[in-house]
């Protein structure tokens, strides 16, 4: 059974649709890519998985649970949402570290405050957050940052914060990884940084949504392929049909603004 | 004659601080909720804070501080205000915490519009909660930001404590005024001044101590 469902989304601002009926599938441990141009809804769909943006319709659901579903009313929807959004990590585009932490303590934020709300955490503060550090260290670790947990944000090259923002997002292992175009923010040279880590991260089965604009590297590392426009999925499939034999006109056409350069 | 003018100085010198110090204590955390109130989603609530703030804005302190300490016992036949010294800095104190808190709200709005939504929408997607991250994340940035703002208004109101003599309040301004007027002497009225130039200096320092200690995050 796929981990994530997701049913008939559509959302509109105002007086433009910006979804329309998004209906797929994602499997345990697969990489999705989202490709399109701006403005297609591709970020959109991702603020509605992780709630910072409510769907008019249509349903959400991870692990058969149903998260979200447009017929039920507000509060039912609203209930526990920071239990659901846990499903769910996100990777901004502009990083949005917090300027005010280290990168050790922007990627274990999270953690020691939920830690906090634990009955047992006064008795056991020291090796609670003891624990907590050491599993921020080896996420750092795992970006390439060891070097780097004491710095602040702006002491940070592009490419390392948002590989902090990656850790961060790990640190409370969502079931779901989600990217919003991670490298449009970053000069050509720190973009492959960012690209190695999720290629290893997918490497290791991390389920992923990935909204890109990287085609190569949405061929190279998605398991599955959605080309969106206009609020719409155009196609989807293996990233060889959608990218290398795309069937819609509409896909020709983006793409072939990517071959030419 | 020194020494009995220093007396007299130091005692206004008291006034002056508890004016200033109980106006920032209840006025700082009462702008932050009018400041609240100023983004909140209830429109009738904004509308009227938003009228509050042109009128306390729009009008002289001076004439607050009489109205509120005059108005009571003219409408309600009993002065409301302690009779000395005492009912009249507390007359004061609640004129400066509504007029300050007015001036700090549109501050601290200022303040935490001026955070960017991402920083709001990381914490969310980080499953914290609206208060986890106001205060984790927001408050400190938001500080940061309105310090030099902050700075200007805390300094005005050093000198705004003066108004207190229109109500006959003994402040600095007003000790140092009664030597003029009981023995004309106007040295005492420059001795004056440097009082409020040392609490402004030492304001002063405290500020750029501040803005030093939040000078290790952008």
């Amino acid at each position: 059974m796929a981990i994530l469902e997701v049913k008939h989304i559509g959302k509109h601002f105002e007086n433009t649709k910006v979804l329309e009926d998004v209906s797929f599938e994602l499997e345990e441990g697969s990489a999705l890519a989202i490709i399109g141009s701006s403005g297609s809804g591709k970020t959109t769909l991702l603020r509605c998985l992780n709630f910072l943006e409510t769907p008019d319709s249509g349903t959400i659901a991870v692990k058969g649970n149903t998260l979200f579903d447009a017929d039920r009313t507000k509060a039912e929807n609203e209930k526990d949402i920071r239990t659901k959004r846990l499903h769910f990590g996100m990777v901004f585009q502009s990083f949005n570290l917090f300027p005010q932490y280290t990168a050790l303590e922007n990627v274990t934020l999270a953690e020691r405050l939920l830690a906090k709300e634990r009955p047992d955490f006064k008795q056991n503060k020291k090796a609670v957050l003891e624990k907590i550090n050491a599993h921020g260290r080896e996420l750092l670790a795992q970006m390439g940052l060891s070097e780097r947990e004491g710095h602040y944000p702006h002491q940070l090259s592009g490419g390392q914060q948002q590989r902090v923002a990656i850790a961060r997002a790990l640190a409370l292992k969502p079931d779901i990884l989600c990217f919003d175009e991670p490298t449009s923010a970053l000069d050509p040279e720190l973009t492959g940084e960012v690209l190695k880590v999720i290629r290893s991260l997918a490497e290791r089965k991390t389920t992923m949504i990935i909204v890109t604009h990287e085609m190569a590297f949405a061929r190279d590392v998605a398991d599955q392929v959605i080309f969106m426009d206009g609020g719409l999925i155009v196609e989807q499939g293996a990233p060889d049909n959608v990218i290398n034999h795309p069937r819609e006109e509409r896909t020709r056409q983006f793409l072939a603004r990517y071959t030419q350069g | 004659m020194l020494l009995n003018v220093t007396r007299t100085l130091m005692s206004g010198l008291a006034t002056t601080f508890q004016i200033f110090i109980f106006t920032l204590v209840f006025s700082l955390p009462l702008g932050l909720l009018l400041a609240f109130g100023t983004i909140s989603r209830c429109r009738p609530l904004r509308c009227l804070i938003q009228v509050v703030v042109w009128i306390i804005r729009g009008t002289p302190l001076m004439l607050q501080l009489i109205i509120i300490f005059y108005g009571p016992g003219l409408w309600l036949g009993h002065n409301i205000w302690s009779g000395g010294e005492a009912g009249r800095i507390t007359a004061t104190v609640v004129a400066f915490t509504i007029n300050y808190a007015c001036y700090f709200s549109v501050i601290f709005r200022g303040g935490i519009e001026g955070v960017p939504a991402g920083q709001r929408e990381a914490g969310q997607v980080l499953g914290m909660t609206k208060s986890q991250i106001f205060f984790k994340v927001t408050l400190l940035q938001m500080i940061k930001r309105i310090v030099p703002p902050m700075s200007n208004e805390i300094i005005t109101l050093v000198k705004d404590t003066a108004l207190a003599r229109t109500i006959a309040a003994q402040e600095l301004t007003f000790a140092g005024y009664s030597f003029m007027k009981s023995a004309g002497l106007t040295w005492p009225l420059f001795y004056t001044g440097i009082f409020y130039l040392v609490f402004v200096g030492i304001l002063t320092l405290l500020f750029n101590f501040i803005e030093k200690k939040l000078d290790y995050f952008r």
